[in-house]
């Protein structure tokens, strides 16, 4: 196993940004365009967080146009290029599974204090 | 005829991700060499040309006599796994009894190859999971017959056919897989990084060889 470890560690990314579950973050994406590359922004609530190491995956949920959306983003690739964190929150849960079922006010997570 | 491709011998490792130009791809890592020649077969004298390659140095003590005394003729460190390579007279010509073959030597980045291992065994097994078999319906009356193949053959002709689908040994067999990509090779380290799974669990013994289909 000490070999596929040395070899993930040449891709692990040195520093993860500080967040929690509930919190809404603004991610940096890389986009490529046939040739030419750009940065997208995707806000979302995080709802989950799961794996390990290289295969570590954060899921972001948003509602878009009265739609909910989710992306599963892998923490370590270069397609994420910065997280920020807009909001803090206040939750109970490590998986935020439940906010698919809910609308309207059931459905955002409280601001941490 | 047979078609010549080299091809080497080499170890599972194990499978992770890495990414190129922001897109993530599955690989699995195999140790591929180095190999040694430890025996070569001549069309005069063998009626065919072929390369005897050894992989993974091992103890003279792991192997009987006769095995160990082949090593001792052909004045190469013992080898765990061997396996014969057919080849053409001019690629023969290249190799040399006792010469280390090196992974670069071989394969580049880009190339397709074929990986041949023993797959992984799953014991005795039903139809449904050896044969892909539907099962019956879980409810509608049926009971005690759920995972069973149903019927065997007709009447006539008053025998089973040879062949028909039945429960079984399933897995731990020679397995092929074609048209794997490599992705990097590595030659510091010996590895060899394709595109995908092969076949086998970790710490398997594979042959990687030129794919067949090109």
């Amino acid at each position: 196993m000490d070999t596929i470890k040395k070899i993930e560690k040449e891709f692990l990314k040195d520093r993860i940004e500080d967040f929690s579950i509930g919190d809404t973050l603004k991610v940096h994406l890389k986009i490529k365009e046939g040739t030419r590359e750009r940065t997208q922004l995707f806000m979302g609530t995080l709802i989950a967080r799961k794996g390990t190491g290289l295969n570590e995956t954060i899921t972001l949920r948003k509602i878009s146009y009265s739609e909910g959306v989710e992306r599963v983003l892998i923490l370590h690739s270069p397609m994420v290029e910065k997280i920020e964190v807009v909001r803090k929150g206040q939750v109970r849960q490590a998986k935020l599974y439940y906010l698919r079922d809910k609308v309207g006010k059931k459905a955002k997570v409280k601001e941490k204090k | 005829m047979k078609t010549m491709r080299m091809g080497l011998l080499g170890k599972k490792i194990g499978m992770t991700r890495i990414f190129k130009e922001n897109v993530t791809i599955p690989i699995t890592v195999i140790e591929t060499g180095p190999c040694a020649v430890t025996k070569k077969k001549s069309p005069d004298k063998d009626g065919y040309g072929a390369i005897q390659i050894g992989f993974d140095e091992c103890s003279e003590k792991k192997m009987t006599k006769p095995v160990a005394g082949q090593f001792q003729k052909s004045k190469v460190s013992p080898r765990r796994v061997l396996n014969e390579i057919r080849l053409s007279e001019d690629e023969l010509a290249k190799y040399a009894i006792g010469q280390e073959i090196k992974v670069d030597s071989v394969f580049s980045a880009g190339d397709i190859i074929d990986v041949v291992g023993t797959s992984k065994g799953s014991g005795f097994t039903g139809v449904i999971k050896r044969h892909n078999f539907k099962s019956f319906k879980e409810t509608h009356g049926t009971h005690e017959v759920k995972r069973h193949g149903g019927s065997i053959g007709a009447a006539f002709p008053q025998h089973v056919l040879k062949g028909t689908r039945m429960a079984g040994q399933h897995g731990n067999s020679r397995t092929t897989l074609q048209n794997l990509e490599i992705v990097e090779v590595r030659p510091d380290e010996n590895l060899l990084f394709v595109k995908g799974s092969i076949p086998g669990a970790k710490g398997g013994y594979v042959m990687v060889k030129k794919a067949v289909k090109l």
